[in-house]
Formats: C-alpha cells, sequence, structure tokens
C-alpha cells in the first residue's frame, strides 16, 4: 500500500501562536539558535489501489476542502512508497 | 524595488496609480491630491484608501448618525460620547462603565472561526483603551436558515470562535441573541458587545497631545494579516518577489491579548499615559492618523522601527496590517522607560515608533527617507461625505399590505396546542442551551445573570453589590416591515429586557446592519431606523453612546433585512434585588402587564406557522415603555414581584413556556374576557412583560400599577407540571422541554 502525506502549514503572513510559543520556549530549556518555529500538521493517508493521477487529484481535493483551511493554510501532497 | 517617496511623488506626478483597485472612487482620488498638491505616494495612498472606506470613515451614514448627537436626550450620566473609542457613563458611586457593540461580520463568514474570535479582540481592545477592565462580552448574531448546508458550516465555527477567545481571555459572555433567517445565508451578522469598568478619574483618550511626547506601539509584532486591498498596490510598487496573495483574515492570540490587557491596566494604574488607541482595521495608518488627528499637534513615525513578524513586508503593508493585539500609547519622554519596564514584566514588545512633532502635519520616514507627509485630520476625520440618495422601496406598500392578521387562525384548542408546539420548538424560538453553554458565563465570579435571563447582569462592586445589566435587541422582520417603527421596536425590547431584570436603563450602544448603501432602498431603511432610533431614545432619554455600521451586508442584488441592533446597559444599585425570569414558586400569581392587541405583522407565529413575512410591525408606544421599565424597577427593588419576563418574539405563550421550564413549575392560565385566546397567546404587542407577584404583595402591587396606570390583568397562577390554557389545552412540562430544547442539537451538533 503506498502512502501519501498531506503537510498543512499556516500561510507565512498568518500568525502562529503555538509555533509562537514554541519559539519562546526553545532557551528556557538551553536550546539556543533558532531564530523561528512555524508549527503545521501532517498527515499521512495510506492509499488502497494505486497512486495514479487521478488518485492524487482526490486527495489534493480532499486536502483542499476538508484536511487544510485554505483561507489561512497552505498544503502540498506528496507520495512515499 | 524603488520605494515611492514624497520627493519621488513630486518629481512623478503622471505615475499610474491604482486607486480604483484600492477602492477610491475618481473624485476620491482626485481630492486627495488637491489635499496635497501632488499625487500621493505609495503609502499615503494606501492610508486614504483604508480610512476612506466605508468600514472606517462612515462616509453614507454620517449623515444620518449627526441625530443620534443632535437629538440627544439631556443625560448627566454621560461622561464621553460619540467619537471615542467607546462611550462611557456614570453609573454612581465613583464607577463609569463603558460599553459598545461593534460588527464583524464579513471576515467571519469566510473564517468563522478567527473571524468571531478576532470580533471578541477587537471590541474588548476599544473598551481597553477607554481606561476601563473589561468584565463582560455579548454576541448578538443572525445567521442563515437553521436547516442549510452553509448555516452548519458557519455557526459552529463562530460559537467556537467566540467561546475559545473569550474564554482564554476569563471574560464570561453573559448573553446576546441567534436569529435564523434565509435573508442573512449569504451574509450572517456577528456583532460583538464588551462592557468594562472603571474609575472616572481612569477615563483615557485617543489623542496625541504635547510636542516632544512619544509614540509607542505594543503588544504583537506586525504581520501581513488582513491587508487585503494593499496587495494590490504592493504588487505594482514593488516586485513580485513576495507572497503573491495577503489573507484578509487575521488569526489572533487571546493569551497576547491577555497579557496586553493586564500590561495596559498597570500602565494606567501607574498614570503613564496621554494618549491611547487601540489598533483594529486599518491598523497603524488608523492609529496614528488619528491619534495626531484628535490632538494638538503633528506626528512623526519612524515605520522601520516597527518590530516585524514578517521582513519581507514594504511600508504600504505595515501600515495596513490587521495583526491582532496592538495598541498605541502617548507617553511623556520622562515616562517612557518605566512604560517598556512594565511592557517587559509582561513579556509585550514595545518600541517607541515616532513622537508628537508641534507641526501640523503626520510625517512618515522609511530608514530615513520620507514616505507620508499628510494632514492627519484630512486621513481621519475630514473624508468623503456623501448623502446618498434614498427613496421608500416600490415595494414597501405591497408588503405592507400583505396584512398578517388575516392569516388562517387555528380553529379550536387542539390546532392552538399544535401551534404553540411548532411555535416554541422552532429554531427561532427554541432553546440555545446549546450554544451559550460553550460559554463561559461564571468566570471572575461576578455574573448575577446571563443567558437565558433577559439581560445579562454582573455585580461590579463586591462591597456595595453595585451592577450593569446589559440587553441587546433587534429584529429584521420587524425592521423590514416598517424601518423607523422597527428600529424603535429593538430599543423597546432592550430597554424592557434591562427594566425586567430590575436595572434602570441608562444608556445604547448600537450595531447598524445594512445592505448596500449605494441602493436607495436600502439607504432609506437607514435613514428611517437611525431616524427613529434617534426618536426613540430622546424621549426614554437613553443616549447613544457610540456603535458601530455595517454597510454592504448583502449578496447581489439582495440585502438582508435591515438590522439595527440595541444595546441598553443599565445600572441597579444591589445586584441582590434582581428579578430572575423563572417562575419557581408554587401559588405565585402571574399578572400580565400592558395592553395586548390584534398585533401579528413579523410575529414569529406568521413566520413559523405561514412561512409569511408582511404587514405592519407592533405599534410603539414608549411613554408606555418607560412606564412598564418603572413598574418593573419598583417591583423588583420592593419585592413585589419574584419574577418578570418581557413578552416580545412569540408573544405571552413564548415567555410564559421559558419562565416556567426556567423554574420547573408549571401554571394555570385563564385568558382574559375581553381577549380572543389566539390573539392573546400569540399577539406580539409591544410594552408587555408577565410577572409574578406573591400573594402577599398582590394587594400592594395592584395599587401601584392602578395608581400608575398602568394596565394588569391577573392572568393566573404557577403551578403544577403543566401549562393549563383553561378551556383550551393542557401540556405537560415534559413535553414542552423536550420541544423547546431538542431542536437546536439536532440541526447542528
Amino acid at each position: 500500500m503506498a502512502r501519501v502525506v498531506v503537510d498543512v502549514m499556516l500561510k507565512p503572513e498568518i500568525l502562529d501562536p503555538q509555533g509562537q510559543a514554541v519559539h519562546r520556549a526553545l532557551p528556557r530549556l538551553g536550546f539556543e539558535g533558532i531564530a523561528d518555529v512555524r508549527q503545521g500538521k501532517r498527515f499521512e493517508l495510506e492509499v488502497e489501489g494505486p497512486v495514479d493521477d487521478a488518485a492524487l487529484a482526490r486527495i489534493r481535493e480532499m486536502a483542499e476542502t476538508f484536511l487544510a483551511n485554505t483561507v489561512i493554510e497552505d498544503f502540498s501532497v506528496k507520495v512515499e512508497s | 524595488m524603488t520605494l515611492d517617496t514624497v520627493t519621488n511623488a513630486e518629481k512623478t506626478p503622471e505615475a499610474d496609480q491604482p486607486w480604483a483597485e484600492l477602492g477610491l472612487k475618481p473624485d476620491e482620488y482626485a481630492r486627495i491630491r488637491e489635499i496635497l498638491g501632488r499625487r500621493p505616494t505609495g503609502a499615503e495612498l494606501a492610508m486614504y484608501s483604508v480610512m476612506w472606506s466605508e468600514h472606517c470613515s462612515y462616509k453614507s451614514s454620517k449623515v444620518h448618525l449627526k441625530q443620534f448627537g443632535e437629538k440627544a436626550p439631556e443625560n448627566d450620566a454621560m461622561l464621553v460620547g460619540i467619537g471615542e473609542n467607546a462611550g462611557v457613563v456614570d453609573v454612581g458611586q465613583g464607577y463609569a462603565v463603558t460599553f459598545k457593540v461593534e460588527s464583524h461580520n464579513h471576515p467571519s463568514y469566510i473564517e468563522p472561526h478567527q473571524g468571531a474570535a478576532t470580533g471578541i479582540g477587537g471590541i474588548v481592545r476599544d473598551i481597553l483603551a477607554m481606561g476601563a477592565r473589561p468584565v463582560a462580552v455579548m454576541d448578538p448574531l443572525r445567521f442563515g436558515a437553521a436547516d442549510h448546508p452553509d448555516t452548519k458550516r458557519v455557526l459552529p465555527g463562530v460559537v467556537s470562535g467566540i467561546g475559545s477567545y473569550g474564554n482564554c481571555l476569563g471574560l464570561p459572555n453573559i448573553g446576546g441573541e441567534v436569529v435564523f433567517d434565509a435573508c442573512y445565508q449569504g451574509n450572517p451578522l456577528v456583532n460583538a458587545l464588551c462592557v468594562g469598568v472603571m474609575k472616572h478619574e481612569d477615563i483615557h483618550l485617543a489623542k496625541a497631545s504635547g510636542a516632544g511626547n512619544k509614540v509607542i506601539l505594543y503588544g504583537a509584532r506586525t504581520g501581513g494579516d488582513g491587508i487585503g486591498g494593499v496587495s494590490v498596490l504592493a504588487s505594482e510598487t514593488f516586485d513580485d518577489a513576495k507572497p503573491s496573495k495577503r489573507p484578509a483574515v487575521q488569526v489572533g492570540d487571546p493569551f497576547q491579548e491577555k497579557l496586553l490587557i493586564e500590561c495596559t491596566l498597570e500602565i494606567f494604574k501607574a498614570d503613564l499615559v496621554d494618549g491611547i488607541q487601540d489598533l483594529g482595521g486599518a491598523g497603524l495608518s488608523c492609529a496614528t492618523s488619528e491619534l495626531a488627528s484628535a490632538g494638538s499637534g503633528g506626528m512623526r513615525v519612524e515605520l522601520d522601527t516597527v518590530h516585524l513578524r514578517d521582513s519581507s513586508l514594504s511600508p504600504e503593508e505595515i501600515l495596513m496590517s490587521e495583526s491582532q493585539e496592538r495598541m498605541c500609547a502617548i507617553v511623556e519622554p520622562g515616562k517612557v522607560a518605566r512604560f517598556l519596564e512594565i511592557c517587559e514584566k509582561w513579556d509585550v514588545i514595545a518600541t517607541v515608533i515616532g513622537e508628537v512633532t508641534d507641526g501640523e502635519r503626520l510625517e512618515i520616514f522609511w530608514h530615513g527617507e520620507q514616505i507620508v507627509d499628510v494632514p492627519p485630520r484630512t486621513v481621519a476625520h475630514e473624508g468623503p461625505v456623501y448623502d446618498r440618495p434614498y427613496a421608500r422601496p416600490s415595494w414597501q406598500d405591497a408588503l405592507q399590505a400583505d396584512d398578517a392578521n388575516k392569516l388562517a387562525r387555528p380553529a379550536g384548542g387542539d390546532e392552538l396546542r399544535r401551534q404553540v408546539l411548532a411555535l416554541v420548538s422552532s429554531p427561532n424560538q427554541a432553546s440555545k442551551s446549546w450554544i451559550t453553554d460553550q460559554y463561559d458565563r461564571f468566570v471572575q465570579g461576578n455574573t448575577v445573570l446571563s443567558h437565558p435571563e433577559d439581560s445579562g447582569m454582573v455585580r461590579i462592586d463586591e462591597d456595595t453589590n453595585l451592577g450593569v445589566a446589559i440587553a441587546t435587541d433587534g429584529n429584521g422582520r420587524f425592521t423590514k416591515l416598517d424601518p423607523y417603527t422597527g428600529a424603535q421596536l429593538a430599543l423597546a425590547e432592550a430597554y424592557r429586557n434591562v427594566a425586567a431584570t430590575g436595572a434602570k436603563p441608562l444608556a445604547i450602544s448600537d450595531c447598524l446592519n445594512f445592505g448596500s448603501p449605494e441602493d436607495p432602498d436600502v439607504m432609506w431603511q437607514f435613514a428611517e431606523a437611525t431616524r427613529g432610533l434617534a426618536d426613540g431614545c430622546l424621549i426614554l432619554g437613553t443616549p447613544v453612546t457610540g456603535g458601530n455600521v455595517s454597510l454592504y451586508n448583502q449578496t447581489g442584488d439582495v440585502a438582508i433585512h435591515p438590522t439595527p441592533v440595541v444595546a441598553v446597559l443599565g445600572v441597579i444599585d444591589d445586584v441582590n434585588r434582581r428579578t430572575p425570569m423563572a417562575f419557581a414558586e408554587e401559588g405565585q400569581l402571574l399578572y400580565l402587564l400592558g395592553d395586548t392587541k390584534e398585533e401579528l405583522g413579523g410575529s414569529a407565529w406568521s413566520e413559523v406557522v405561514h412561512s409569511h413575512l408582511g404587514g405592519l410591525p407592533p405599534a410603539v408606544d414608549l411613554e408606555r415603555e418607560r412606564l412598564l421599565g418603572e413598574i418593573l424597577i419598583a417591583g423588583s427593588r420592593d419585592g413585589m414581584i419574584d419574577a418578570a419576563h418581557d413578552l416580545s418574539d412569540g408573544g405571552l405563550i413564548q415567555a410564559v413556556t421559558e419562565s416556567c421550564l426556567r423554574g420547573g413549575k408549571g401554571a394555570r392560565i385563564v385568558v382574559p374576557d375581553d381577549l380572543d385566546p389566539f390573539v392573546f397567546l400569540f399577539s406580539e404587542s409591544a410594552g408587555r412583560a408577565v410577572v409574578a407577584v406573591p400573594r402577599s404583595e398582590e394587594l400592594r402591587f395592584n395599587d401601584m400599577c392602578g395608581a400608575r396606570g398602568l394596565p394588569a390583568a391577573r392572568i393566573g397562577v404557577v403551578d403544577g407540571e403543566t401549562i393549563e390554557i383553561q378551556d383550551q389545552f393542557t401540556i405537560p412540562l415534559s413535553e414542552l422541554k423536550q420541544a423547546h430544547e431538542a431542536t437546536i442539537p439536532a440541526l447542528l451538533a
């Protein structure tokens, strides 16, 4: 079975309070040298059948309408073997 | 990448500018050129375009809003009036209360959760900027049809946004409304109200005075949020190597806002600011130009000192950014160090971005080069004003002639019973607990009354038990039938709701939600509604302290019902004396106060049973409302009434059902001899309330009503576990409860 990964990130210009909270915590915990943190979501989809163009198109549609809120988020789709 | 400086603008007068894409009209652009004596720079064009937008300039509504000042009743309680971030009212014992209701309609349709959340954030900062500690919020909401699929997208998002932002801030949500109507399908109305408390001496105003005083921007970093139209400008003036689409939506951070609140209150306490302004719509453009315009001098700002979240932002974008959780303060040089120290303590970023000058210009620099040089009043307060054409719509007469009083009525008790159940289970009349239970109503421990009571009430002094009550109301159906009367009905209902809890109404705030001002029909509705509201406030003695106008709530040619939402604020000396709505004591007598007439136009019954909207709304008698209010307040203060509920949507049967379910007790009701049972149960005549009177107080209560000339009819008694309308029908409370409470979860959960 093939795995397709959908990564969802807040658009770069959108405020990311979670990422900021992580960023603020890093130096307190002794992790230096990180200029910024953005936090996103990763979906791992186990696909039944071949991952052809039609299947990928459906997954993109799924990501656009359901997995990501495209008003404030971007997504990317990649195939893992 | 070239910077469009003032010098550059002088040298290239013919350069093409995207003023049309930014929403400016040809004559508006021409006027900007005339004011400046040259073409505006990109940054100036950006500032003028957002500040002259309908949302910021009130250009279509101003000529009508003037009445709120001109017809304002004499009122000693008013400490700060229209024009500041929010109005301030004296509530006694040295306390002042500030409150305001605003719209966040369009963003909440695009992104319901964040749109509604940042709506709360914005109104809370308005209240904070006046010097007050925010103590409660309320949300009047309007959605499309309850069973429409898109309502299931918008409503849960809006409710979760309000709930999470408010809950994170630790502010109780003490009331509001939820109304469904197909007219709001593509244009939901998300209005937000906040109330804050301070001592008289703590009032702060938005003005920049005293040359040499520093301008400090503090709060969240500035990012590319909500820039919308300015991206047009950025792509015109700059290369295309930047994020192409700036979203018009902002994401808020309530924990940052909480820090901002506590930080700002500590700064007020240390007496460190001369003037203060929150950053909302139009961001820094608005804050700098309004502060400078209201003050005595000019202002100079070094824009490159602003802390950015995204270093690729252009100066135009920084000026327009609507990043949340930011404030702008004017601080004397000697106090700057202490100011920054307090900000640091609260983990709030603060930057001196400029200073007040003794000139008359707002000057903004970018790495030493001047990009803005304007008279601030022309940006903030002297924008275009339109007296747009308006005319009574051609369809208005036909609508009013379609008389609801002539609709087929129930024949006999069985059909009445069925229609009562249909009414109390209809989405608009059904219990909204599924929604309001998602809000924290009791955090801070000062909530005295909240949903579903007639008004929300919070205690503001723990020792004296001084409290304030607020109710918001608006009925788009009534206002569509007759905008003048409809606006007065909204005012009357909110006034009555406040009085029903025992508080004395003092002042109002309003959020005026309408369609496009470019449509003469809509403009007529707006003109009539504002006239009705101003006239009504004069009679009731409750001045308008401020509010907000939301226009363009329409899809294509179809506008929403005109929906003025009115918030009335009242004061109660001792919250222990409040009147709840619950019929809780068996044997108490039920009195109907006021006159019931055959008034079914725009009623809930006509909507639920006949899907009908036509005829005339109920008549308004504001002198009667005032008298009813006085009786309700006196009855509460002197212990003559133990429960009260105003009569509005759904009429008497709806009110009795709600009060019985709230108290868990039934009622036996007798139809008065002079009334038809159907009219008695369903008419929505204004100026009425139902009260529960202890038997020991009956004589005294009757004497009071008689002496004051208020009709009071004994209609029944609190008793049993059914609602019985004598000679008509009986419904067990359990059946009513199921009907009333199951609807909303079934549609939305």
